[in-house]
């Protein structure tokens, strides 16, 4: 049993971007990145899978340039037993890396692939549903509880009003969300030794697959603040405000 | 050629967001044809219902009983060909099927659009709302999904023929087990026009209950919550309000005890009128808050709730 993880590289989640002056893009110069964090509940629920014996390796892949390795290393220290680098140095879209995934998906031939459920950067969350589809696999999107026995993953979604639970013949696509897990704590000695792991680097040129932009990038700009209004002193004020000012009849 | 909008349904009620996806669907100009997976009657009438739209296509199997993303991916695809723009409003359920389907018309999707414009340009938001992208597709068929609360619901009183249409063989490799639903006699939140949310200054499950209910009840409120609240279990995960759970935009949002971090305010910034009350003067909910008030929620919500005059309807 071999699952598939992948990692993006986004601006860490912590941090509010900015804009460029000209408004080309956001400006991610020196900015502190990271493994998208639906990413890292993904990697933890597969390392949980083959620590349960469910799973006997996982496998980890990036798409973009030499810096992913940084992401990858991270992914080598929380327990992953091998890391990929698809290196492409154009920016890829959803569609091209759903492409390239899938061209990694008929190499490695995983029994399952896990994904984040989307990334804190581009906030699509496409990814996982557009592998399913080109794969003509089964898909459980935003996963909170993966339950496998034997070729069968028992999947628990958060929906609108409440979950949904599927049952998916393997292999198949799922993707995760934030309550799947708590992801690990990378301990010091572990990243050092995932700095020794080797990392295969594959060119997306060589794949020969099509990964042209769909979507052009005309302008990036900050939203319309929504303005602060004013602070009432007390319930009555506020109900009087409501009242009056709003003409809401409470 | 047309535009196709996927109707969503619980199995008893049209989605009331599927009016939104009309209004954002005439854009182009084009004849709008809404698709509804299984379902029953109640709901191909109110689909037929929607002004601006051309045809209702239903699609009625045992296998649709619960629609799969598989199966429902499959069956939009089987009528592809006719459309030129295939869209829903932005929930679990469209964002669920729609990337299915762009994959395999090979064309980029585009997801939660904020605004439609001309030549196939969008309006979307990243980095949880901070920065607004404008994208322009470049694809021969346009998918996505609108964020439903940028716009307006489509007037009722049409009559639309109703087409019934096949569906595709199921898609056996996936199986619908069970569901839940949080079972509550409040509306529904994504359409409530006075949602209470709670943060985790509430302290627990019960104070959530204890403090919040009687104020939603008394108001005809739905509840919400925010992630840290669901996360340490003082509320179930479907009444998160924010970029990972429900986007709302009542007349009314009364945030107490909640923060104002971005991936909460994501989902509510829409809102007509924000009341904030929050013991914490510096907290970032009162930058975006109509009306702020520093105060104790303890205190402060039950005499709110004592002070509103009636049961409102």
């Amino acid at each position: 049993m071999k699952i598939l993880v992948a990692v993006k590289r986004v601006v860490d989640y912590n941090i509010k971007v900015r804009v460029k002056p000209d408004g080309s893009n956001v400006d991610i110069d020196g900015v502190k990145m990271g493994v998208n964090p639906f990413d890292e509940n993904a990697i933890e629920e597969a390392l949980r899978l083959k620590e349960q014996g469910k799973a006997t390796e996982v496998v980890a892949v990036s798409f973009g340039t030499q810096v992913n390795q940084d992401v990858l290393r991270h992914a080598l220290a929380m327990g992953v037993d091998r890391a990929i680098l698809v290196e492409s140095a154009e920016k890829l879209q959803s569609l091209a890396v759903a492409k390239l995934i899938k061209t990694v998906v008929e190499r490695e031939q995983p029994d399952l692939i896990i994904l984040g459920k989307q990334s804190i950067d581009d906030d699509a969350g496409q990814m996982g549903q557009m592998l399913a589809g080109l794969l003509n696999y089964p898909q459980a999107t935003f996963a909170s509880s993966i339950n496998l026995e034997g070729k069968v993953a028992t999947v628990t979604r958060e929906v609108d009003g409440g979950t949904e639970t599927l049952a998916l013949d393997l292999p198949a696509v799922i993707t995760a969300d934030l309550r799947l897990n708590e992801p690990r704590f990378v301990k010091l000695p572990n990243l050092m030794m995932a700095r020794k792991k080797p990392i295969e680097t594959i060119n997306a040129d060589t794949l020969g697959i099509e990964h042209e932009p769909r979507l052009k990038l005309l302008k990036v700009s900050e939203p319309p603040a929504r303005k602060a209004g004013i602070r009432v002193s007390s319930v009555e004020e506020l109900l009087t405000k409501l009242r009056g000012e709003e003409g809401i009849n409470l | 050629m047309r535009t196709l909008i996927i109707a969503e349904h619980n199995g008893k009620l049209l989605n009331p967001a599927v009016q939104k996806a009309v209004t954002a669907a005439q854009f182009w100009q084009a004849p709008i044809d809404l698709l509804v997976a299984g379902g029953n009657d109640a709901i191909i009438q109110a689909a037929a219902s929607i002004n601006g739209i051309s045809r209702v296509l239903h699609a009625n199997a045992a296998h649709l009983a619960h629609p799969l993303a598989e199966d429902v991916a499959n069956l939009i695809l089987s009528i592809a060909s006719d459309y030129q723009v295939i869209l829903a409003a932005h929930s679990s359920f469209s964002r669920n099927i729609l990337p299915r389907v762009s994959a395999l018309l090979d064309v980029a999707m585009i997801s939660d659009a904020l605004a439609i414009q001309e030549n196939n340009t969008y309006i979307r938001s990243g980095f949880t709302g901070s920065i607004h992208n404008v994208i322009q597709s470049t694809d021969h068929v346009q998918v996505l999904t609108v964020h439903s609360s940028r716009f307006a619901a489509a007037s009722l009183g049409n009559n639309a023929e109703v087409i019934n249409i096949d569906a595709p063989a199921p898609f056996t490799k996936t199986r619908w087990v069970s569901e839940t639903h949080n079972l509550s006699d409040r509306p529904a939140l994504s359409s409530a026009k006075i949602v209470v949310s709670g943060g985790r200054s509430l302290g627990s499950a019960e104070k959530f209950e204890e403090v919040l209910a009687p104020l939603a009840t008394k108001l005809g409120a739905a509840l919400g919550a925010t992630r840290a609240a669901v996360d340490a279990g003082y509320a179930p995960n479907d009444i998160q309000v924010g970029q990972t759970g429900v986007v709302v935009a009542p007349e009314l949002y009364i945030a107490v005890g909640v923060s104002g971090a971005v991936q909460h305010t994501y989902g509510m910034k829409d809102s007509k009128i924000v009341v904030a009350i929050n013991q914490d003067p510096d907290a970032p909910i009162f930058q975006i808050a109509d009306y702020g008030l520093v105060s104790d929620l303890f205190e402060a919500i039950p005499a709110l709730t004592a002070a509103i005059k009636q049961p409102l309807q």
